[in-house]
């Protein structure tokens, strides 16, 4: 293409924006994620306090004990901004769309048996208040957290929470056949069923717990640290084996979902520990005080869906999130045990 | 009803040029008025985008929920069904 | 628990029933804590909600669709970006004086989709209710794109032109930019009922359509094909945030009778507030682009008297008026934006854009769509600048302005049945005076004093020591404090501001394109 221009006489001015050149050191290419995360929450001269919360700022480091001397060391490894992050999901959603459609046009979860449907829905549906928990968890940390590199992710993972709570929901409906009575009563095993209480308690505590960071930790790293395995390593499974392979092509997405956002939560974990001595003290206190919570309402929900195998299993996810701390750089007096 | 003025607006694109004629269709009423990269149809108290009348001239299925892809803006009351995305004043 | 399965298939849903199935419903009462502790900050402002299940959700999109359409558009709107870098679009505009209107929007505009973003993350935590919620999250993440894609639209021209480079930094600091500023930060700091009726309802739905249509015109109208792009894309969006905007007020006005005069006074300040922020938007119209698209009073009747007009038609049914003072607003049509790039004439050599006298032609255009006012007001001021400055003395005014304590403009807006004479106000509170530019924003101190006291007016900081750099020492001998506030405020001195004609952006369009500095 023909441009009206003398290309060879221009010199461009700068590479970058100011900001992220004082960032990254030096005037230089910058990439788009980069220029979508640096810079872009306001830092210092604000107007009002909150109403809400006089005696802090608007936006306020203190809003966690976590001290970090840099909050854009929380980069996001999958470098995430808005667009490759919805053209990411779009994506994925596209070949679950396929799974769903498979599975609907075959009546492959509507005609099970009603047993294998009750089960089902006792196992797996009521999750979706315990997606929505975790949507409003991360959009507290959203809301409250310092820096753009750990909020927008965060944003992103409040909206993956939903996108899950509205799968979960959907699975309900394959297997009630559209009607809408597997989410009634999955509300109701929520609310009341012995199994699910230990979970909705968690939940409930993360709701009232205001340390952004601490609500970042116990959700994102210990309940979905042990729970995405215990569903991955053996209710999925169980439930496949039990009630036949189609329910595990709704549920196709959680060894890459855990996996892909897993590396996220754990290149948060590294950076804040890493920091001093004490946030890794404080990440382990934390990690030792959820990771008993969580523990007790595991053990109830893991034993109503696995049976005598509940306890092992909970043993064996545990190890799994003991061995990934320990590589993250934290040093826990057995605390998940 | 109102008779106040309710609108719509989208891009000027190849994608909205069959959404425009079924408006224009659909509402005899309305006023389409071109602006740079930009349509905008006003109509007294009521418009109504129908679904059919956008697959007829698309010659392919259409979902309403695509008219978001080319939205500039609207004023009005929305109800949206799979059939039709009506503006109105109560 | 029995559960017999459909015989003929699984019924068939409408989206209504599928959103309904998949998002209502979501939430619980918690048992094992407090309600109350869950959700501490939906009630202090006083609206009462008795059953939030009567929200009504206008677009019914589940994150799957989500996803979907918002991807495709991010696909769309990438792809334009990557060909505009490749073929050097920037130099496609008419001229170099356009790119100030972009200056102003990524320094002044593009900082508050972002704080949009945190706000609405704020309501999407804070509300009790699902639905409410989800709407608000959805917003939030919109904001974070529109701020994203602006940065990335931007920052092409950022490597070519001044003033762009350091759109944040400037955000928290310069005193023009502490309009939109302030006005955000009073709506973040705000309950979530006032946050959401502020910014969904005055500003997106009453207002919005002043900020981004003319924006987005003018930009097309000026050869600007990135900017349309991410402006109309955004705007794909924003129509999602309008219909919330709508549901937000009338879901709060239908819940309970006493909820009404807290949500009109609630109109009313953010009514005003809003108006004032678009001061910066009919300079822009009227004096900024260089070919125009539409005068400021022709959009403010447009989209505001008209629509707004039947709007609050539609409101009167639960007692809702149209918001004080916008009879003021449209006897000011015909004169704020001459008033307002007066100000900024006087203070060009403060701001991190460039102002300059429009052209022959360009007056003729605003004697024509201003006739009773341009001729006998503003032309015989641009002229006498245009004179001064052809002997050397374009004028720049050295001391600082007096800036209202609510919308922190400085106080050069005129009375509303004179225009040739400064409207002051003034109130006395806790033995200090504090000084307004209208009757508006006294209003809206006089309910809130507690609050707007607290305002961070860049003219006082900078008085009280406030804005030099870390480290500086204001007694050394020589000390220049403007000088220095520049340097606080990031800007390259000598390039970032003042007159068009002077500056380097002016100098490197001439030599890069060998197009006109004006074009005609």
């Amino acid at each position: 293409m023909q441009i009206d221009i003398k290309t060879q006489a221009v010199t461009q001015l700068r590479q970058t924006f100011s900001h992220v050149a004082r960032y990254l050191g030096n005037d230089k290419p910058a990439s788009r994620y980069q220029e979508a995360t640096y810079g872009l929450q306001a830092e210092t001269n604000f107007h009002y306090r909150p109403l809400w919360q006089p005696e802090l700022e608007l936006y306020d480091k203190r809003r966690t004990q976590l001290v970090m001397k840099d909050w854009y060391v929380l980069r996001d490894p999958r470098q995430f901004y808005y667009g490759t992050y919805t053209i990411t999901r779009a994506r994925q959603q596209e070949s679950m769309e396929k799974n769903i459609d498979f599975v609907e046009r075959r009546g492959l979860l509507r005609n099970l048996a009603p047993a294998a449907v009750e089960a089902l829905v006792l196992a797996l549906v009521p999750l979706r208040h315990l997606e929505w928990g975790a949507n409003t968890h991360n959009c507290h940390v959203t809301a409250y957290g310092w820096g753009t590199a750990l909020t927008q992710a965060t944003m992103f993972h409040t909206m993956d929470r939903l996108g899950l709570a509205q799968h979960l929901s959907r699975l309900g409906l394959l297997l009630d056949g559209n009607t809408g009575e597997s989410l009634a009563q999955a509300k109701a095993l929520w609310l009341n069923h012995p199994a699910w209480q230990g979970l909705r308690r968690v939940t409930e505590k993360m709701l009232v717990t205001q340390d952004c960071m601490e609500v970042f930790f116990a959700q994102n790293l210990v309940l979905d640290g042990l729970l995405y395995p215990l569903l991955q390593n053996h209710i999925e499974p169980h439930c496949a084996a039990e009630h036949g392979p189609a329910i595990s092509l709704l549920m196709d997405f959680l060894p890459q979902w855990f996996d892909e956002t897993s590396r996220w939560v754990d290149a948060v974990t590294k950076a804040c520990v890493a920091e001093s001595a004490a946030n890794h003290d404080l990440v382990a206190g934390w990690l030792a005080q959820w990771g008993a919570l969580v523990n007790d309402a595991l053990e109830p929900y893991a034993g109503m869906v696995l049976g005598e195998k509940g306890p092992q299993a909970v043993k064996a996810v545990e190890a799994i999130l003991e061995a990934r701390v320990g590589k993250l750089g934290i040093t826990l007096d057995r605390a998940v045990a | 009803m109102s008779s106040d003025t309710v609108f719509i607006a989208f891009q000027a694109n190849d994608d909205t040029r069959p959404i425009i004629e079924a408006i224009e269709a659909d509402n005899p009423e309305a006023r389409v008025a071109h602006f740079p990269a930009m349509i905008k149809v006003d109509a007294p108290g009521r418009l109504v985008v129908r679904r059919e009348s956008i697959e007829e001239r698309l010659g392919r299925a259409y979902d309403l929920r695509e008219l978001q892809i080319n939205l500039v803006s609207l004023s009005g009351n929305i109800d949206e069904s799979e059939d039709e995305f009506v503006l109105c004043w109560n | 628990m029995n559960m017999p399965a459909a015989p003929n298939g699984p019924k068939k849903l409408s989206l209504k029933e599928n959103y309904a199935l998949l998002t209502r419903g979501l939430g619980w009462d918690t048992s094992y804590e407090d309600m109350d502790k869950a959700f501490p900050l939906d009630k202090f402002e006083g609206i009462r909600i008795h059953d939030w299940e009567k929200w009504e959700d206008p677009f019914r999109l589940t994150m799957d669709a989500y996803w979907k359409y918002q991807g495709e558009k991010e696909r769309k709107l990438y792809a334009i970006v990557d060909a505009f870098q490749q073929n050097n679009g920037q130099f496609n505009v008419v001229d170099a004086r356009y790119i100030n209107t972009l200056k102003l929007f990524l320094t002044g505009v593009s900082p508050l989709e972002y704080a949009a973003h945190r706000g609405f993350a704020m309501a999407g935590r804070n509300f009790r209710g699902t639905s409410a919620r989800i709407a608000c999250q959805m917003q939030a993440i919109d904001e974070l794109r529109h701020a994203q894609t602006q940065a990335h639209t931007i920052s092409q021209y950022n490597k070519f032109f001044n003033g762009l480079h350091d759109p944040g930094h400037m955000h928290d600091r310069v005193w023009y930019l502490s309009v939109p500023k302030s006005y955000f930060e009073d709506a973040m700091t705000a309950g979530p009922f006032e946050f959401v009726t502020a910014i969904s309802f005055s500003f997106e739905y009453v207002l919005t359509n002043l900020l981004f249509m003319p924006f987005m015109s003018g930009a097309a109208y000026n050869g600007d094909m990135a900017t349309v792009t991410f402006g109309f894309s955004a705007q794909s969006d924003e129509s999602r945030h309008m219909t919330l905007g709508l549901e937000v007020v009338k879901f709060i006005l239908e819940q309970d009778p006493a909820n009404i005069p807290i949500v009109q006074r609630w109109l009313d300040k953010w009514f005003w507030r809003g108006y004032r922020l678009l001061g910066l938007v009919s300079m822009m119209m009227d004096y900024m682009l260089p070919r125009r698209v539409m005068s400021w009073a022709e959009a403010w009747e447009m989209y505001f008297e008209q629509n707004g007009g039947a709007l609050f038609n539609d409101l009167a049914r639960y007692g809702i008026r149209m918001p004080k003072y916008h009879d003021v607003a449209s006897m000011e049509k015909h004169r704020l934006s001459h008033e307002v790039w007066g100000i900024f004439y006087n203070y060009t050599h403060a701001a991190a854009f460039h102002t300059w006298v429009p052209e022959q032609a360009e007056m003729e255009w605003l004697a024509s769509k201003y006739p009773e006012t341009f001729d006998r007001l503003y032309r015989p001021r641009l002229e006498y600048w245009r004179a001064q400055q052809e002997q050397g003395k374009r004028f720049y005014n050295p001391t600082l302005p007096m800036l209202c304590q609510t919308c922190q403009i400085p106080m050069g807006f005129t009375e509303p049945d004179d225009p040739t004479k400064i409207c002051y106000r003034e109130s006395d509170y806790r033995d200090n005076k504090f000084h307004f530019c209208s009757d508006g924003c006294k209003d809206i101190f006089d309910n809130e004093p507690e609050k707007y006291v607290q305002s961070w007016l860049p003219v006082h900081q900078i008085y009280q020591g406030n804005c030099f750099r870390p480290g500086v020492d204001p007694t050394a001998p020589g000390f220049d404090p403007l000088a220095e506030v520049l340097l606080y405020y990031g800007y390259h001195v000598g390039e970032d501001g003042g007159e068009y004609l002077d500056s380097p952006d002016r100098r490197n369009w001439e030599q890069w394109t060998g197009k006109p500095a004006v074009a005609t």
